[in-house]
């Protein structure tokens, strides 16, 4: 995952048990280098690998049982948008 | 948007004071009804209260002076004391199994009840279009108002929480791009599906576990003590979304329902799942090491949250169970 911006600095923040939130990037190439531009100020990028929707998180990884690195993400939700 | 049709005698007051002027006076009492969380009545009253705070009606007789009238705010402070001793009994008394960190303490809450049903389960794999039909116009009394509760909130944090709320809410508010607003995302869904997507259309025929939950956000929105109890509820909010609109959305294409309908869910399971973090992590764990005493009203906001979704949940799926609708009868549909 390489961000790119075309200003100012970007600045990662790498969540535990969950993905890494970039802001300031335009674009977060993929493994295979494929532009995924975006417009929002701050992206969060799968950091599990399970993503459907890489480079993005969509929160996959509160199905990946915890490897003990602090608060895994838990509470998948009985609930939803609402 | 027009006042509704009251549903008992506390939005009936309520209705009258708002339609006719001070001399239709407001009781200097209240009588709390037995469930005041999802009694319809009840929860219809505050929610005309605060909607004057939001875009208000057009048929008020005091136009928009209504929203600080003294009357009309003293009779909102008594349904607010019973609404909100209601919601504080809802939360879980802290064991010493209890998590210090608040990060921890709010995620344990969206565990919920275990035995609570999941509405996103039942839409992804049960639903039939009928139903998916009365959950979006039950839903759409709070997405065309989506995080605008929040907003309020913003001029009473320090810099450091707000900046982080103002960069959850830009993306919320379409990233700069009106079309993008996830307000007008839900309105083409709305649109796709020949639902009115007027903002408040379907007012009328959202049922009280449903307001309540709308209810419950002004509340703790309005009142500036009550910051950490809206901060609290919007991690507890982002934090059970991401997952279950990704459900959501395959029942909308298991129905092949409008592309529309599945974009807005689309929409929140990327766009939650970074604002589940920085709900959590910027917003509510700055806010309670800024000010620790706001942590209890962050773990109230998270439980309303997911209690109230809870029960809404069981209300809806009571009434599709049982062969009934969950939404009240169309007033235009009926003789007047």
């Amino acid at each position: 995952m390489i961000p790119e911006a075309t200003g100012g600095d970007v600045e990662i923040t790498v969540t535990p048990g969950g993905p890494a939130l970039v802001r300031g990037a335009d674009v977060i190439r993929d493994e295979d280098g494929n532009p995924h531009r975006t417009q929002r100020p701050r992206v969060a990028v799968c950091m599990c690998g399970m993503s459907r929707i890489k480079p993005w998180c969509d929160s996959t990884h509160k199905f990946i049982p915890s490897s003990g690195s602090g608060n895994s993400s838990s509470g998948s939700g009985n609930s939803d948008k609402g | 948007m027009h006042l509704p049709r009251p549903r008992g005698p506390l939005s009936q007051a309520v209705v009258d004071r708002l339609r006719t002027g001070p001399e239709a006076t407001l009781p200097e009492q209240v009588q709390a009804p037995d469930q005041p969380l999802s009694d319809s009545d009840f929860q219809l009253a505050l929610w005309v209260l605060y909607e004057l705070s939001y875009r208000g009606f057009d048929d008020l007789a005091d136009g928009e002076d209504a929203e600080w009238a003294p009357d009309v705010l003293a009779f909102r402070a008594l349904l607010e004391e019973v609404f909100e001793a209601e919601l504080r009994a809802l939360v879980e008394p802290r064991t010493p199994d209890s998590s210090e960190d608040i990060v921890e303490a709010i995620l344990e809450i969206c565990e919920g009840d275990e035995d609570a049903r999941s509405m996103a389960s039942y839409l992804q794999r049960d639903a039939t279009v009928e139903q998916f039909t009365e959950y979006l116009v039950a839903k759409s009394v709070y997405h065309l108002k989506e995080s605008d509760p929040q907003s309020f909130v913003i001029p009473r944090l320090s810099p450091a929480v707000k900046a982080a709320l103002v960069e959850l809410q830009y993306d919320e508010y379409g990233d700069g791009r009106p079309e993008r607003v996830h307000q007008a995302i839900f309105a083409r869904a709305l649109e796709s599906m020949d639902l009115d997507a007027t903002y408040g259309a379907y007012v009328d025929r959202a049922p009280g576990p449903v307001l309540a939950e709308n209810n419950a956000m002004s509340l703790f929105a309005l009142h500036r003590r009550l910051r950490g109890a809206s901060m609290g509820h919007l991690a507890a909010f982002e934090s059970t979304s991401s997952v279950p609109c990704r459900f959501v959305a395959m029942g909308i294409r298991r129905l092949e329902l409008p592309e529309e309908v599945a974009a807005y869910y689309d929409e929140h399971v990327e766009a939650d799942s970074i604002h589940e973090q920085v709900a959590l992590r910027d917003i509510c764990a700055r806010l309670v090491a800024e000010e620790p005493g706001l942590a209890d009203g962050v773990l109230l906001g998270a439980t309303a949250c997911i209690v109230l979704e809870e029960r809404a949940t069981a209300a809806i799926l009571d009434a599709w169970e049982s062969g009934a609708s969950v939404l009240l009868p169309d007033p235009v549909g009926e003789a007047a």
